[in-house]
């Protein structure tokens, strides 16, 4: 008789090979001998990683000065485009409009919120004391953010009624958003600025938002560019 | 032993106190919300989910067809500790001496944590589940569904911690400006304070700060390597790994940046602005790393296309110009100049892109290529922020993630069509609009709550999606007829806390391999399984169960494909019969048949089935009744 060929005679020894490899790792991963997990720090590309106790806990990266003026400066902005947004009510029935100042007015309130609750959390005061305006744009009435109206501006858009308002406050507002993208640069412009997460996260939100918001009042305004 | 319980106690109230302060100044803060727009409905208020009683860890909970099997708390080494930098609760517990180490509040402590040390997305690979998170990564046991297990913490910060796995290689997302090389936790300090007057100077070039891809070395679960780190302009706020059909050699990752540019200075090459005075802007382009697989360490960036590009004319900018369906002057297409997030479907040569003012389909037969092929916008959209296609390729789902997630977009005078779903039907590489979803529930003002991340649910014959909404919960949307879609399971839970928004909730719920995962950004991760409903049977669960993967990415999707197994059929005979398509009578004698399986008996319903289909014409039900038949006819058994 032939010699039985190999592949046939050596499949049970691989299977019991297997089976001995599966049998170990359930061994091993029985609760009893399970290992706790493990906290580790990857070091940078091509580094090892090293092994943390076990009793580490989290620390969040430093906040800047800048970061908080930022949130109280745009809590100040936010409010002059909530302030325009109630306007429209009595002195418009251009519908595209109005659903449009629904919407900012809605986005607005909410940012606000949430930068008064992130002000809050970091024991830090909602409103920006006077001192840390220096540097800011100065407008003909009082101290505003980039890109706020000034209170004649304010005004004109108060008095105006029907198409005359739906230009000028789109107008206002385009002016407005522009204002919100030069303050989120100016911020990520400044050392150690923006590394919180929620900071970070909202800057980012608003910069995109805004921006698509701009084109569409431009849109609105027939003027494409 | 009595001094420091009085202490204790002292310090107890305190907190009480402090959380106390917050909390009413927070009240103060939330508004009324705006009234509902003229024409618009709202969120429904008779829905069990609205409502729900408040809790970190007790919480009301609502479910209907699926069942919470656990939820596995957020490891401590992934929470904040006593806060140095919180400093209500810091200084007040210096100047009473507490000792390091003492406990805060959790309410106060998830307040002060916020998205620091959010969950974030979730990949699958074998028995493993990686948890993304703004502090870096968790990696858990699931063999036993019900009962994961954490395996590694990995400490790596610097933005979401976007994440997928192929292999031995795990990649991670990283934008913001405390990412380090070096997975260090210390970011970058600020400069000294600047003289009275005078605007602090511009942020020094940090040649060791890291914004783009980071790879790892899984080969040693418990041990992650970083191999390579490949950096780019705008850093990585979301990443999708492509395979190349054609070449097993290499993958490929398309990089979503929606960050602002840094400086030349800081990595070369890059520079910020419109494209009329800059046609090197690191805007209006995804990048697109090549990363061959047996050397990681080389991966790099092979292509930056311009994918918003105007075709005709060439203007970089061009998605404005044209590209949307939608010419009624109210929606233009925002001027695109990012993706959010891509999903490719390379089974079909295709990806499906949400960029920022645009819905997008690219051809990515050639992945270091994707090639725009068409664009749409969405008058109701905010912000497009994720795709999913239907397993044939015929439709497509978009997500609109209005207020960036943060902010409370469920109220009951929020519109149903703000923050929603947008389902497109995708007929010769052309998207055209069908519906809109969005869960139904109204929840409270401090529930952050609007579409997000989900995956397709394997049920053979229909359209399911299941998908987070942040505190909203878990919505299960079956979308098989793309104009009607409709809830058919959710599980809610009340809101952190009542008076104020605790970023918290789903940021990803995915079904992997007979289960549905949900990375809860506040609690941990949640694990849940479906049970019988009306809208879906145990038999349609079945056979959902049957389909396994080996890895899931759930960006870059792959065909799901059904066997001719029994169960598979039985999923058929339901759906058929509860849309009448099949009498009561007939289904259940072809269940039972199918309960014994007897290879003759099961070819004389086959043909009966048949038969009836050529009768359905063009009845959408057709190719469900052949798709029966076949198996009855040849049953995998």
């Amino acid at each position: 008789m032939p010699v039985q060929p190999t592949p046939i005679r050596s499949f049970p020894f691989a299977a019991l090979q297997l089976f001995a490899m599966v049998a170990f790792v359930c061994l091993i991963s029985v609760p009893g001998l399970a290992q706790t997990p493990v906290i580790v720090q990857p070091g940078a590309p091509g580094q090892p990683t090293k092994v943390l106790p076990a009793t580490t806990r989290a620390v969040l990266p430093p906040l800047s000065t800048k970061d908080v003026e930022f949130m109280q400066g745009m809590i100040m902005h936010h409010a002059q485009a909530v302030e325009m947004t109630a306007l429209i009510e009595a002195r418009t029935e251009n519908k595209e409009l109005r659903l449009l100042g629904a919407r900012i007015s809605q986005s607005q309130s909410d940012e606000m919120n949430f930068m008064k609750r992130w002000l809050e959390n970091k024991g830090e005061p909602i409103e920006m004391e006077m001192d840390d305006m220096e540097g800011m744009d100065h407008g003909s009435h009082g101290h505003l953010m980039p890109g706020m109206l000034s209170g004649k501006q304010m005004a004109a858009l108060r008095r105006a009624r029907g198409p005359e308002f739906d230009r000028l406050f789109l107008e206002g507002m385009i002016q407005h958003h522009k204002g919100a993208l030069v303050m989120v640069s100016e911020m990520f412009d400044t050392a150690g600025s923006g590394q919180d997460a929620e900071l970070f996260n909202f800057a980012t939100d608003v910069d995109s938002g805004q921006r698509a918001e701009i084109k569409i009042m431009q849109t609105m305004l027939g003027k494409n560019n | 032993m009595n001094r420091g319980y009085i202490f204790r106690l002292l310090a107890t109230s305190l907190f009480l106190c402090s959380c106390f302060v917050a909390t009413s100044l927070a009240q103060e803060a939330i508004e009324k919300a705006p009234p509902l727009p003229a024409g618009m409905t709202g969120a429904d208020v008779n829905d069990p989910r609205y409502k729900l009683t408040p809790g970190l860890w007790d919480a009301g909970e609502a479910a209907f067809g699926m069942k919470h099997l656990m939820l596995l708390k957020k490891p401590d080494a992934f929470q904040l500790g006593v806060d140095a930098n919180g400093p209500k609760v810091g200084t007040a517990l210096k100047a009473l001496g507490v000792p390091e180490g003492a406990q805060i509040p959790p309410t106060m402590k998830m307040a002060l944590a916020g998205l620091a040390f959010a969950n974030s997305d979730l990949a699958f690979q074998g028995n493993h589940l990686f948890l993304g998170n703004f502090y870096g990564m968790n990696i858990f046991d699931i063999a036993d569904p019900a009962n994961p297990k954490l395996l590694t913490s990995m400490i790596c910060p610097g933005g979401q911690g976007d994440v997928s796995v192929y292999k031995n290689l795990m990649f991670m997302s990283v934008e913001m400006q405390n990412g380090r090389l070096d997975c260090s936790t210390d970011g970058f300090p600020p400069n000294p304070p600047p003289a009275p007057g005078q605007n602090p100077g511009p942020p020094a070039a940090q040649k060791d700060r890291f914004r783009g891809v980071r790879i790892f070395d899984i080969s040693d679960i418990k041990n992650p390597k970083q191999v390579g780190a490949v950096q780019t302009c705008r850093g990585s706020h979301t990443h999708t790994l492509v395979n190349d059909p054609n070449d097993k050699d290499n993958v490929y990752i398309y990089v979503s940046g929606t960050s602002f540019v840094r400086p030349n200075e800081e990595l070369a090459g890059c520079s910020d602005g419109t494209p009329d005075k800059n046609p090197d802007t690191a805007l209006f382009r995804i990048e697109v790393i090549k990363v061959p697989v047996a050397a990681p360490q080389n991966a790099k960036i092979v292509a930056s296309p311009r994918i918003f590009m105007d075709p005709r004319t060439g203007v970089v900018n061009g998605l404005n110009n044209g590209g949307s369906h939608d010419d009624d002057g109210t929606g233009k297409p925002a001027d695109t100049d990012q993706c959010h997030d891509i999903t490719v479907y390379s089974a079909i040569g295709l990806a499906a892109g949400a960029c920022s003012g645009n819905g997008i389909i690219l051809d990515i037969k050639d992945p270091a290529k994707p090639k725009r092929i068409d664009a749409v916008n969405d008058k109701n959209y905010s912000y497009w922020h994720s795709a999913a296609f239907s397993n044939d390729g015929k439709k497509v789902v978009f997500t609109d993630e209005w207020g960036g997630g943060m902010g409370a977009r469920c109220r009951p005078t929020d519109p149903n069509v703000w923050g929603a779903n947008a389902i497109f039907n995708l007929r010769d590489n052309k998207l055209s609009f069908a519906s809109y979803y969005k869960m139904p529930s109204a929840q409270t003002d401090s529930e952050n709550c609007v579409a997000h991340n989900g995956s397709l649910i394997p049920v053979p014959g229909r359209d399911i999606k299941v998908q987070a909404w942040y505190q909203g919960g878990i919505s299960i949307m079956d979308f098989t007829d793309p104009s009607k879609p409709m809830e058919i399971a959710y599980f809610d839970r009340g809101p952190i806390d009542a008076k104020m928004i605790v970023l918290a909730g789903s940021w990803s719920a995915y079904w992997y391999n007979g289960n549905i995962y949900s990375s809860e950004i506040a609690r941990g991760l949640d694990v849940f399984e479906l049970t019988p409903t009306k809208n879906l049977s145990q038999n349609e669960i079945d056979a959902a169960k049957s389909v396994r993967v080996a890895e899931l990415n759930v960006q870059n999707q792959q065909k799901i494909e059904w066997s001719n197994k029994i169960l598979v059929a039985k999923a058929y005979v339901d759906q058929l019969e509860r849309v009448s398509a099949l009498s009561a009578a007939e289904s259940t004698n072809i269940r039972a048949a199918l309960d014994k399986p007897v290879r003759s008996k099961l070819a004389g319903f086959a043909a009966s089935v048949q038969k009836q289909s050529r009768l359905m014409k063009n009845d959408p039900y057709m190719a469900k009744m052949q798709a029966l038949a076949a198996i009855l006819k040849q049953p995998g058994i």
